[in-house]
């Protein structure tokens, strides 16, 4: 650590440099106009002035003494309204003199000189009080910092700037504006400064100018603007419209359908973001058992359990890794796979191959495992829901305008959703073990024949859709409470994903679990969730009857076993 | 006796009838003339209890009629005992009148408490005991029928029909958990006072109830087991074991189904109607999945295909359940579940078929 | 064995008669049947018409659509183009199963398909032509005339020693003339028996070649099979199927001698 005495040295040095580069300025200044010199003397003791005023005036003084404040051509203003904001501006109590900016150190506060820039060094935390700010001033220091950083050098910190103020535009703010508008070289900013400026524009009186900025606020979604066209609209009293220029009036009504009718398609396009995400999530649950089932004839009834299993794995994984909260879940998925799948194995050569060409004995064998199971779970860690944490990389969300944000963690799972299944693709297509489960499935006596194992091809296709199941855990760790009854909830559902896909065919699975989820998420704002998902399983109910083999049935001789 | 001619090659049938017969004179006897001091008396939590197992024996019965002889895994048989159920839960809360805690002079206590003005249309004439009894009845195997008819005539089979059948009891459930269906919701139906006059608390009216149990169960027995004897009964077996081969020798397949269905579903209404007096609740709880796959189990357990071996397997599993979940109520899952793996994997005949002579119908 | 046959079997009743007018004496005809199955065409443009009282014997090689073809007839499969008629006026397109069962074409599945779990005797009772609606199965009883037949029909496919046999304790040829006797109970019209001697020893291959040749005349037959020497052995008229059509149909030697046939299919066998 370096020592008090040298950093101030320190300090003391870049002030010089600094200085020094400020007289360089000056000079040049100077060179350009004769007034600024004068101005920036004086405007460096109205800002030391200023400064001490605020530190002495009652809070309802204040707001007057910020807009002064942001009038002077200084860069400190910046520093000092976004401390004062922040609560980071003090004054020291026994002189009563320097008005500092105070950071937290191990003994109190480390403080620096507003005016000049100096750090003063560290002070008790008794000796220093903070220069109080209210609601009402702090909404003025955030538009006049706004103001001020319209002329950062970020552009990111301009558009936050021209957003900022385009909340309250008034006439100075849109001179601000217009002055800056040629000059800007970022387009997303541009678009805003004219946004800005639209709103405006709209409620003058030339009525050129006004249509021109109807024209330019239809293209923006966000409340404030639509806000701004609902105002042209208002209605008096007796029903007719206080707006009495005709041609604005319609342009007003158009901008706002357009709107209308964007927001509405932005919200469709969320509906189908929510179903797709729903949709991952039980075609991810739904795509082992359609292995399990639609390969090998067996139906598990377990296969929630396994999930189960899976998302247990995931936090037990957690607790073992306390340090590694980001990155447990890299670690997770792999063993909850293995764990599922030697699971799945197990159960496999235990009960499920004495059961095989009898796929009714196989539902109540492994409906009877999933209990067990279940009840397995509960005694080892209790019947309580454990909660396994999100990653930070996974929570947050990606914003795509200001009517649709999508949130980070359903991404990853429709991406993790896609990526499970074109991985499984793989394995049965071009794979020795995928070509040897598929003519398993399709003549296990001829696949006998040919000399393939089938025996050991059943358990590691049964270890396969376990796997799955597990890394669907995974999944639904990060969606919901783990708990012992995580498995049942998704079995009808994933029963019904595979059996209105059709069994057997993998695509079909994906294909129905995600248009199940969108159907879903579509109905729930009219019907409820509940009512949603019984309206679902009734039009299952009723589209097998029409189609009992599902979307994409197997056809010809090979599916009339 | 007609009845014992139907039982003539029929042993378990008879030691059953002769069981329920001894059950309807003896346990009123014991209940109530017996004094609580004796040790043949017997307490009304007991009558109560076998009562209820009466009632689940003859659920099961009717899943073997359908599974056993024609091949329809029905994982979906809670859902017609719970209708018959709600429609009896219904006469019996009209029953309670202004005695609710409200004192609401028609609605129900759950329906006050939702604000509701009027009583739901559906809920009309379930004040008249005969009335309830045909809905009892025609609710659900109007269900049945509706669901049997679209199901066999597009002819989902096997797994495909267990798992709608499962899917059609999940709806189920979750529409009789919402309030605004007006069965009470989450809570159910509960409270009851009396039926038809009598105090469904006392001894007497539970004695005579019991005894109703042993009835139905009986002439459900004979019904049932008169059915497969019969030439229908025949057929439904050809479907059973080629469906395909029934249908080309001209039976219309899906008509034997939808018959079988229906009536089985009635049997198992009526389980409910008199399940839910004795036990004095029904709540949306009964249309649970695991529930229907549990009655499977008491069939697989018992041996399916012989109806008697679906009742014994009804008292055995569940008298089982009472005695675990009372002591050592962790221990019962493990217990249901290896039930279900034992029983699948070396027992396809059930219990019954360690006692009987024919092992050759394995398949 | 002719004479077993004799007395009852030929009389079918009026009701059988009533829906099939065979005046021109033809008893089924098949018109442009087209299938496909996902883009695999199983059928294409097929004609067949069977005479009354005639034994054909249909052949050809795998997937040349002979079991597709007693699908389409038998209401299991719906063809996508084409007519099926069963004499002049009875539509079977417009029929399902259980009714062109009932209307008399019965049918034997390439594997036996008999009720295993049930006697010899109860699976010919089932076949029985009579009232099969559910109400009359329930409190239907076997008439002393019934049984006869039954008892008839047993010794018709030699039987009678294991009538009270669980069918499923049957051997394989035991199943197949089991099957046939459940065909016979039913009195059809119109026979289709796929591959009835498959798997069959010698003999019972000569005695299944007597049990059809002896219902040549009273029924009519459609018999798919590929033992040449069977067909040979009982046939008068046969069709060859190639690729969902028919390639040549005419007498046995005539057939045989066809080049055509000789390079899709005989040609290979013999």
């Amino acid at each position: 650590m370096v020592n008090g005495k040298s950093q101030l040295l320190l300090n003391r040095a870049w002030l010089s440099v600094f200085l020094m580069l400020i007289g360089c300025l000056l000079t040049i200044a100077q060179a350009q106009s004769g007034t600024n010199t004068v101005e920036a003397v004086v405007s460096q003791d109205a800002f030391t002035e200023l400064i001490h005023q605020l530190r002495d005036a009652k809070l309802r003084k204040k707001p007057a003494l910020v807009k002064q404040l942001g009038e002077l051509q200084d860069t400190r203003v910046e520093a000092v309204l976004q401390a004062l904001l922040d609560g980071r501006l003090y004054y020291t109590k026994d002189d009563r003199r320097a008005v500092v900016f105070k950071e937290n150190s191990e003994k109190g506060y480390r403080i620096t000189d507003v005016v000049s820039g100096t750090l003063i060094g560290e002070i008790g935390k008794r000796q220093a009080k903070k220069i109080g700010v209210n609601n009402t001033l702090r909404r003025i220091l955030r538009s006049k910092l706004a103001e001020l950083k319209l002329d950062s050098d970020a552009s990111e910190e301009r558009l936050k700037a021209v957003k900022a103020l385009s909340q309250k535009m008034d006439a100075r703010l849109g001179h601000l504006l217009r002055d800056r508008l040629p000059g800007e070289e970022d387009d997303d900013v541009r678009a805003v400064m004219s946004l800005a400026i639209a709103i405006l524009d709209v409620r003058g009186q030339d009525t050129g100018l006004r249509l021109d900025a109807i024209e330019i606020l239809a293209t923006d979604l966000s409340s404030n603007i639509r806000n701004t066209l609902n105002d042209l609209l208002r209605t008096n009293a007796d029903g007719s419209f206080a707006e009495t220029d005709k041609a604005v009036l319609e342009a007003a009504t158009d901008a706002l359908k357009k709107i209308d009718r964007q927001v509405w398609l932005y919200g469709l396009v969320e509906t189908l973001f929510f179903g797709l995400s729903l949709g991952s999530v039980l075609a991810l649950s739904a795509i082992g058992l359609a292995i399990t089932f639609g390969v090998m004839g067996v139906i598990n009834m377990a296969h929630g359990e396994l999930m189960m299993v899976g998302a247990y794995t995931t936090y037990v994984i957690q607790q073992l890794m306390p340090n590694y909260q980001d990155s447990f879940i890299l670690v997770a998925i792999p063993a909850a796979f293995l764990v599922s799948a030697l699971l799945g194995i197990c159960i496999e050569r235990g009960v499920i191959r004495f059961l095989y060409g009898r796929p009714l004995e196989t539902l109540l064998a492994t409906f009877g495992i999933s209990l067990i199971l279940q009840q397995t779970v509960r005694s080892i860690f209790s019947p309580l829901n454990r909660s396994v944490s999100t990653p930070s990389w996974m929570s947050g969300s990606l914003e795509i305008n200001s009517v649709l944000s999508l949130t980070l963690n359903r991404l990853y799972i429709i991406a993790f959703a896609l990526i499970v299944f074109g991985l499984l693709l793989m394995v049965l297509k071009k794979t020795r073990l995928g070509l040897q489960v598929r003519a398993v499935s399709q003549n296990r006596s001829m696949a006998k024949a040919m000399g393939i194992r089938s025996e050991r091809v059943d358990a590691l296709t049964f270890g396969l859709g376990s796997g799955i199941a597990g890394v669907a855990g995974v999944a639904l760790s990060q969606l919901t409470n783990v708990g012992p009854n995580l498995g049942q909830s998704y079995i009808v559902d994933s029963f019904m994903v595979v059996v209105f896909g059709g069994v057997g065919n993998l695509w079909g699975t994906l294909i129905s679990g995600m248009s199940l989820g969108v159907a879903n998420k579509i109905l729930e704002p009219f019907a409820g969730a509940v009512l949603a998902k019984i309206l679902i399983l009734v039009a299952i109910i009723l589209f097998i009857q029409i189609r009992p083999r599902g979307l994409f049935p197997q056809k010809g001789r090979a599916a009339e076993d | 006796m007609f009845s014992m001619g139907l039982l003539k090659n029929d042993l378990g049938g008879r030691i059953i009838f002769y069981l329920l017969a001894a059950a309807a004179i003896l346990v009123p006897v014991c209940n109530l003339v017996v004094p609580e001091t004796s040790v043949f008396y017997l307490s009304s939590y007991t009558v109560t209890l076998v009562g209820k197992y009466l009632t689940y024996a003859l659920l099961a019965l009717a899943l073997d009629l359908v599974w056993g002889y024609c091949g329809i895994l029905s994982l979906g048989h809670g859902a017609f005992f719970a209708l018959g159920g709600y429609s009896m839960g219904m006469y019996l809360m009209r029953q309670i009148g202004e005695r609710g805690v409200y004192g609401h002079p028609i609605l129900p206590d759950f329906m006050v408490f939702l604000n509701w003005k009027e009583l739901p249309w559906y809920w009309y004439g379930f004040d008249q005991f005969w009335f309830a009894m045909l809905m009892v009845v025609l609710v659900p195997t109007l269900l049945a029928f509706v669901f049997g008819w679209l199901a066999f005539r597009s002819r989902v089979t096997g797994v495909y029909l267990a798992i709608i059948t499962q899917a059609l009891t999940y709806a189920l459930m979750l529409a009789f958990f919402l309030n605004e269906m007006g069965f009470g919701g989450n809570n159910g139906l509960t409270d009851f006072k009396d039926i038809l006059g009598f105090n469904i608390q006392s001894d007497a009216t539970r004695v005579v109830i019991f005894v109703l149990s042993c009835v139905a169960l009986a002439a459900a027995y004979l019904a049932c087991r008169y059915i497969v004897e019969s030439k229908l009964g025949r057929v439904v077996l050809a479907i059973r074991d080629a469906e395909d081969r029934t249908r080309f020798i001209g039976y219309r397949v899906e008509r034997f189904k939808l018959w079988i269905f229906v009536f089985s579903a009635a049997l198992a209404a009526i389980a409910g109607a008199l399940y839910v007096p004795q036990v004095g609740i029904i709540n949306p709880g009964e249309f649970a999945p695991l529930n229907s796959i549990e009655v499977v189990i008491w069939v697989a357990v018992g041996g399916r295909g012989t109806l008697y071996g679906a009742i014994a397997g009804a008292f055995l599993v569940n008298y089982s359940k009472t005695l675990l979940t009372g002591s050592l109520p962790e221990v019962w899952l493990f217990v249901l579940g290896s039930m279900f793996v034992l029983s699948t994997v070396f027992l396809p005949k059930g219990l019954v078929g360690l006692f009987s002579k024919d092992g050759k119908e394995d398949e | 064995m002719n004479k077993l046959l004799g007395s009852r079997i030929d009389q079918i009743p009026d009701s059988v008669e009533a829906g099939v007018d065979t005046r021109h004496g033809q008893v089924l005809y098949l018109e442009n049947i087209n299938v496909s199955f996902d883009g695999f065409q199983a059928l294409k443009d097929l004609n067949l018409y069977i005479d009354e009282g005639e034994l054909r014997c249909i052949i050809g090689p795998n997937g040349a659509g002979k079991t597709t073809m007693m699908d389409v007839i038998t209401g299991k499969t719906r063809p996508d183009t084409g007519t099926v008629f069963f004499g002049q006026l009875v539509d079977l397109l417009k029929m399902d199963e259980p009714s062109i069962a009932q209307a008399g074409i019965c049918r034997k599945f390439q594997k036996p398909t008999v009720f295993e779990h049930q006697t010899v005797f109860n699976n010919l009772e089932l076949a029985m032509r009579t009232n099969k609606n559910v109400w009359s199965t329930l409190f239907a009883s076997l008439s002393g005339e019934q049984l006869d037949l039954i008892d008839e029909i047993l010794e018709t496919i030699g039987l009678v020693g294991q009538r009270n046999f669980l069918a499923g304790s049957l051997s394989h040829g035991q199943k197949q003339w089991l099957e046939i006797g459940m065909l016979l109970m039913q009195q059809p019209k119109l026979l289709l028996v796929d591959e009835p001697v498959a798997g069959m020893t010698h003999q019972e291959t000569e005695r299944t070649a007597e049990l059809l040749l002896a219902l040549e005349g009273k029924h009519s037959v459609v018999v798919v099979e590929h033992d040449m020497e069977f067909v040979r052995s009982i046939s008068r008229k046969v069709t060859v199927l190639h690729e969902g059509s028919v390639l040549v149909e005419g007498e046995m030697d005539q057939v045989q001698n066809d080049r055509r046939v000789a390079e899709v299919y005989l040609g290979t066998l013999c």
